[in-house]
Parts: C-alpha cells; sequence; structure tokens
C-alpha cells in the first residue's frame, strides 16, 4: 500500500507539469466572454460554428449583464455582454466600447378564453395601467375603446412579470416610462424595478409558465419564447399610431430607425416607423479601448466579424434578428478606436 | 490497516520498533490534520460572516436595523427593506414545520412501532427517496401541479365558506391561482419530512428494548411508552431532526421561488397573498443587481439569514439544556 502510494507521488510532479502545459495552451487559444443571458443561446451556437469553420474557441458563459459588465471592468473575460446598453459617459469613465450584435423583441402576452394570438390591441397608457393595477378586468372601458368587435370577458387580470433581474424587464419598463407618465413617476425603469403588482416569474420560461396557466392573465416575455410556446400575443400602438404585429420586419424597422452613427447608446423602444415593433431591444458586446493582450482582442473581433458575414442564418433560426447592413458597417468602422499600448489599431477591417 | 497490529505480533522486532516509532508519528500528525479541520471550519465561518458584514456595509450604513421592518424594495429609487423577505422565510419555514412534525413523528412511530415487519423496509427506503428527489422538481410539481390544486379545492372553497367572518377572511384573500407563502409553506413540508422522519425513526429504534418492554410489562399503553419512554429517551435526536429540517426549510432556494409568487410587497395577511423569501430574492436578483446599495442590500439579507439560522440553533441547545434539567422529575 505505501509501496503504491510511492509510486504515485513519484508521477505526480509530471501529472502536474503535464496538467500545466495543456491548460496553458489551453488559454493561450481560448477567448472568453461573460453577461447577458438573452444572446447566450445565439453566443453559443455562433460560438460552435465558428470553432467548426476556423477551429479557433470562443467561450461564453452566461451570467447575467450586471455581472458581465463587472467582469470585463476586471479584465477576467476578453469581452462582456451587456442587454442594456451603456450611457457614453459611463464608457468614457470605464475605458469601454460597445457595440450591437442582434436586435430581439419583447411582446406582451395574454390569456384570455375566447381571444385568438394577435387579436387583443394594446396601447402604452392601457397597458401601463394594467401593470400599474389601476386596469383590473378584461372588460375595463379603456380596453374596450381600441378593442372595438372584440367580445371581452369580465376576468380579472392577473399580472405576471419576471422576478430576477433581466434586460427584457429593463426594455419593458423602459418603454413603458416613455408612453405612461404615471408608470414613469411611480415605478421607473431598470432591470429590476418595484413592481406595483402581480406575480414573478423566473425567466422568460416562468413568465410563460403563469401566463399559460392562470386564465386572465398577462406577461412580457421575448418575442422567441412567445413564438415557440405559442402563446397569445397582443398587438401594440407605436409611436406613428399605428397597431403592429410583432415580426422579424417590425422589429428590424425599429433597428434601423435610430441614429447608430451618433452613438451605440439606442435604446429602440418607442422608436418611430410605421411599421416599426414599439419594444424592441439591442444587445451590446462591451470590450476594453486600450488592450494589454492586443491579440486576445484581435481574436474576438474576428469572431464577431465572422459572425456579422456568416451568422445571420443561425440568427434568424433561433428568432433573433440581425443587425441591418449599415448598422454592421457602422459598427466595424468603429472597431478602429480599440487600440493597443502604443495607440495603434489592433485590427484593420 | 496493518498499524493497527500491536508490534509484539510483527515478525522482527527491530521493524517493530521503527513501526512503533512511525505509528507515534503517524497518531501526531493525524491529531494535526483532525485539529486543523476544525480550525478551518471556525475560519471558514468567521470568514463568512466578515465577507458578509463588509459587502453589506453600505446598505447597513444607509437604513440600519430599520432594514428588518422596512416594507419597500424599490431598485430604481434605491430605497431597500427586508420585511417581506424576512416574514417570508419565517412564514414559509413554520408552515413547513407546523405540518411536517407531526407528520414525521407519525411516520417514525409507525415505522418502528406499529408497522408489520414486511412493510418496513419498502416504506423506509421510499421515504428516503423522496429526501433524494431534486428541489427544482418539487418546485415545478408545486407550479404545475400542486397550485391549481390548492386554488381550486382549498382557496376558492375557503374564500366563500369564510366570506364576512372577521379576521380569518383576511387570511384566505387574494387572486385564487395557488401562488403564495401556504403554497411554499407546504411544498417545503413535504421536502423536510424525508429528513426528520428518517432521523426521528433511527433514534427511536435505539431506545432499549428493556426500557419499553418494562414499560409494557408496568401495564402501559403504546401511547404512553411513546411518550413516556421512548421521547424522552430521544429528545437531542427528535429535536436535531426537526432543526435539521428546519434548516433546509429556511434556506431552500428553488422549489420556494417557483411557488411563492416573488412579490417584494406585502398587501395583506393573507396566506395565498404572493410574497417572496430571503434565499428566493438573493437567487432570483443577485446576478443582476447593479453594484452598490441593490447589491449591499441583498448581501444584509443573507447577513440575516445567516443570523436567523444562527438564532435557530441556539435555540434548540437552550430547549435542550431546559429538557434536560427536567430530567429525572417525577411527572
Amino acid at each position: 500500500m505505501k509501496h503504491r502510494i510511492k509510486q504515485t507521488l513519484k508521477f505526480l510532479p509530471g501529472v502536474a507539469l503535464a496538467l500545466t502545459l495543456c491548460a496553458n495552451t489551453w488559454a493561450q487559444s481560448d477567448v472568453t466572454g461573460a453577461g447577458a443571458s438573452f444572446p447566450a443561446p445565439l453566443y453559443t451556437k455562433w460560438a460552435a460554428d465558428y470553432n467548426k469553420a476556423t477551429g479557433n474557441r470562443i467561450n461564453y458563459q452566461s451570467v447575467g449583464s450586471s455581472a458581465g459588465l463587472k467582469q470585463i471592468e476586471v479584465k477576467t473575460v476578453d469581452f462582456g455582454a451587456s442587454d442594456a446598453p451603456l450611457t457614453d459617459a459611463l464608457l468614457q469613465e470605464k475605458g469601454l466600447i460597445q457595440f450591437p450584435t442582434v436586435v430581439g423583441g419583447i411582446v406582451p402576452i395574454v390569456n384570455i378564453k375566447g381571444v385568438a394570438p394577435g387579436q387583443l390591441k394594446l396601447n402604452g397608457s392601457v397597458l401601463g395601467d394594467i401593470f400599474l393595477g389601476k386596469i383590473t378586468h378584461w372588460n375595463d372601458a379603456a380596453i374596450a375603446a381600441i378593442n372595438p368587435g372584440l367580445a371581452l370577458p369580465n376576468t380579472a387580470i392577473a399580472v405576471v412579470r419576471r422576478a430576477d433581474g433581466s434586460g427584457t424587464s429593463f426594455g419593458f419598463t423602459n418603454y413603458l416610462s416613455k408612453v405612461n407618465p404615471e408608470w414613469k413617476t411611480k415605478v421607473g425603469e431598470g432591470t429590476a424595478v418595484n413592481w406595483p403588482t402581480g406575480l414573478g416569474g423566473k425567466g422568460n420560461e416562468g413568465v410563460a409558465a403563469f401566463v399559460g396557466r392562470l386564465n386572465g392573465a398577462v406577461g412580457y416575455v421575448e418575442y422567441a419564447y412567445a413564438k415557440r410556446n405559442k402563446l397569445a400575443h397582443a398587438q401594440l400602438l407605436n409611436r406613428a399610431g399605428k397597431f403592429v404585429q410583432p415580426s422579424e420586419a417590425s422589429f428590424k424597422a425599429a433597428a434601423a430607425g435610430a441614429e447608430w452613427e451618433k452613438s451605440f447608446y439606442q435604446i429602440l423602444t418607442d422608436q418611430p416607423g410605421d411599421t416599426a415593433w414599439p419594444i424592441t431591444s439591442a444587445t451590446f458586446i462591451l470590450m476594453h479601448k486600450k488592450q494589454d493582450k492586443p491579440e486576445k482582442a484581435v481574436a474576438t473581433l474576428d469572431f464577431f466579424a465572422w459572425a456579422y458575414q456568416s451568422g445571420d442564418t443561425e440568427a434568424r433560426k433561433l428568432d433573433y434578428i440581425p443587425m441591418p447592413q449599415s448598422v454592421k458597417d457602422t459598427v466595424t468602422r468603429a472597431w478602429k478606436s480599440i487600440v493597443d499600448a502604443s495607440g495603434k489599431p489592433i485590427r484593420n477591417p | 490497516m496493518d498499524s493497527a497490529l500491536p508490534s509484539s505480533l510483527t515478525p522482527h522486532a527491530a521493524g517493530g520498533a521503527r513501526r512503533l516509532l512511525s505509528n507515534a508519528l503517524a497518531d501526531r500528525l493525524f491529531a494535526l490534520l483532525a485539529r486543523g479541520a476544525a480550525i478551518l471550519t471556525l475560519t471558514l465561518l468567521t470568514g463568512i460572516i466578515i465577507s458578509l458584514i463588509m459587502g453589506a456595509w453600505p446598505a447597513i450604513h444607509e437604513f440600519g436595523l430599520g432594514f428588518l421592518t422596512h416594507n419597500a424594495w424599490d431598485p430604481v429609487q434605491e430605497d431597500f427593506g427586508g420585511r417581506v423577505m424576512i416574514y417570508g422565510t419565517l412564514a414559509t419555514s413554520i408552515i413547513a414545520l407546523a405540518i411536517a412534525v407531526p407528520v414525521s413523528f407519525g411516520i417514525a412511530l409507525f415505522l418502528t412501532e406499529l408497522s408489520p415487519p414486511w412493510l418496513k423496509r419498502p416504506l423506509g427506503t421510499a421515504i428516503e427517496l423522496l429526501a433524494a428527489v431534486p428541489s427544482i422538481v418539487y418546485g415545478m410539481w408545486g407550479l404545475m401541479v400542486f397550485g391549481p390544486v390548492l386554488a381550486r379545492y382549498v382557496q376558492e372553497p375557503l374564500q366563500s365558506l369564510l366570506k364576512g367572518v372577521p379576521f380569518l377572511e383576511a387570511l384566505v384573500t387574494g387572486p385564487p391561482v395557488g401562488i403564495g407563502i401556504l403554497s411554499a409553506g407546504i411544498i417545503l413540508s413535504i421536502m423536510i419530512i424525508p429528513f426528520i422522519a428518517s432521523v426521528m425513526r433511527d433514534v427511536f429504534e435505539v431506545t432499549p428494548p428493556l426500557l419499553k418492554e418494562s414499560a409494557y410489562g408496568l401495564g402501559a399503553t403504546t401511547w404512553e411508552v411513546i411518550w413516556n419512554v421512548v421521547l424522552p429517551y430521544t429528545k437531542t435526536g427528535v429535536v436535531g431532526g426537526i432543526m435539521l429540517g428546519l434548516g433546509r426549510a429556511l434556506g431552500e432556494t428553488m422549489a420556494v421561488t417557483f411557488v411563492i409568487g416573488n412579490m417584494n410587497q406585502l398587501n395583506s395577511a393573507s396566506l395565498f397573498e404572493a410574497a417572496n423569501s430571503i434565499t428566493s430574492a438573493l437567487a432570483n436578483e443577485f446576478a443582476e443587481a447593479a453594484p452598490g446599495l441593490h447589491q449591499a442590500s441583498l448581501i444584509y439579507l443573507g447577513l440575516v439569514l445567516f443570523l436567523i439560522t444562527f438564532t435557530v440553533l441556539i435555540f434548540s441547545r437552550l430547549l435542550l439544556m431546559r429538557l434536560q434539567k427536567n430530567e429525572g422529575k417525577r411527572v
């Protein structure tokens, strides 16, 4: 027994050395990123395809936007990801640059007996009042006024919202703050807010489960969840005064209306345009402007350049909306401001 | 191990001496390791407390002890108070214990005293299997299956029954969705029953048959034997089992977050009202909490949970000491 232990001990340094070597080579070829959970399925899929195409490895950890920001700040990862954009002033202060990758739509979903998907029409003030707890029944006069011809039952409204902090909640509350003054003063916007009423579900799937189960429920989820779970979504009134259905075209219309050339700080809610869906949000990548490990940053940018070029099909399959080509070009140009220690741009487009 | 052999039995005297020496060394080493493990645990515990206090300091500084009773949770205005979460944690755990302790006692009693021998083993195994079910399964079951049943067959009848009755009516108000403090408490009770029941069964089994048979010989009923012989003999173990269950109920996260409703405001005293618990709030909000007061308040909540658990432990110690003091007295 002792003898065996001694023998094992003899091998140990060798094994340890081999392990360290492995870890080193692994770390060198790996780019790691962390952050938002909403785009995580897409980033993981892109990373797998990119690995197949080029042999390079990208690791993405879905830890939440706030944690992603923390990790990029202390440089434990090569890129961070956030669902809410950072203001230009904050980026300046932290020495970061951000750029959008894809767009997603947030849709209100309902469970009312006799109401088919896409039949119910809502506008910002009604939706806000429902989530404020001021409108409590589906046959309320305010709802009936914008839904002529739709028979709405005298069912109590059960409000469902996210229990966890999330970019989806940020998009939704940001929209309500823009279109419902009372919401703005009483609740405000954020990844987590002081919800005046309702039940909290964990994640998109939690909200979808509650709404699917409770008669009279209303909630909000990423479009992909509504589509996949066949939940009844509602139409929304946009800034141009038109009722629109959620679709790739209406999300794209919202993304195209923003002024990306000026700044990447664009919140895509309540955008102008006849066909624009009012609750749309882009998701963002964060990187340091000044790189002490330029080769990692180049590898990161190579990955996103590849994703812009050949990742659209996969994005659509997973119900994310690719950025319009004009926005992609603007982003690629902006990468010039990422420099190495001597101030030279690290990657030429 | 060969080291357990006395040295006189080893074939070579010289080798025996060497072995004796190395045995003494091994003993010292082992003692050192064991002490190290004990010290490590204590160091970790202190480290956890210190890092919790440090992390929570901005919130402690801002809100003070008023945090414990302040009824607000507004990340936008940065106004935080832990009343709902603390209330939710305590209320769900108390409901869970109120259901689980009598049921577990019954299970343990049945298994040790009343069950026919052929049923003992399968029933005991079944209960232990319950303990191995992952908590998220309980949570999903609670959300999908149990919640609707509770709403349809308990809450709605209770609401119509207690309509107009003062005080009691307030306990059952709220939308009939089967999500809230009562659901969470019941789910928790199902989760902790296996723990309490198996500890109780194990300690009941170690009661010396001599004591029980003497009592039966004196003409005691089964109930009197259990109440006056088995229970006093095993009280440390029984209290320990209950504390184990309570600890799990206080700390359970996943199952609770599914069925408690995650509402950070308390609108009424109703048992069917959605609320929140400390662990559920932490699990939901920590990842996306902005650094600063929001995060500090969440860590403050963690510190409060730590103190609650600590208080529970002290309380159980005191209870045991009191029980021991009364030992040997005439009833």
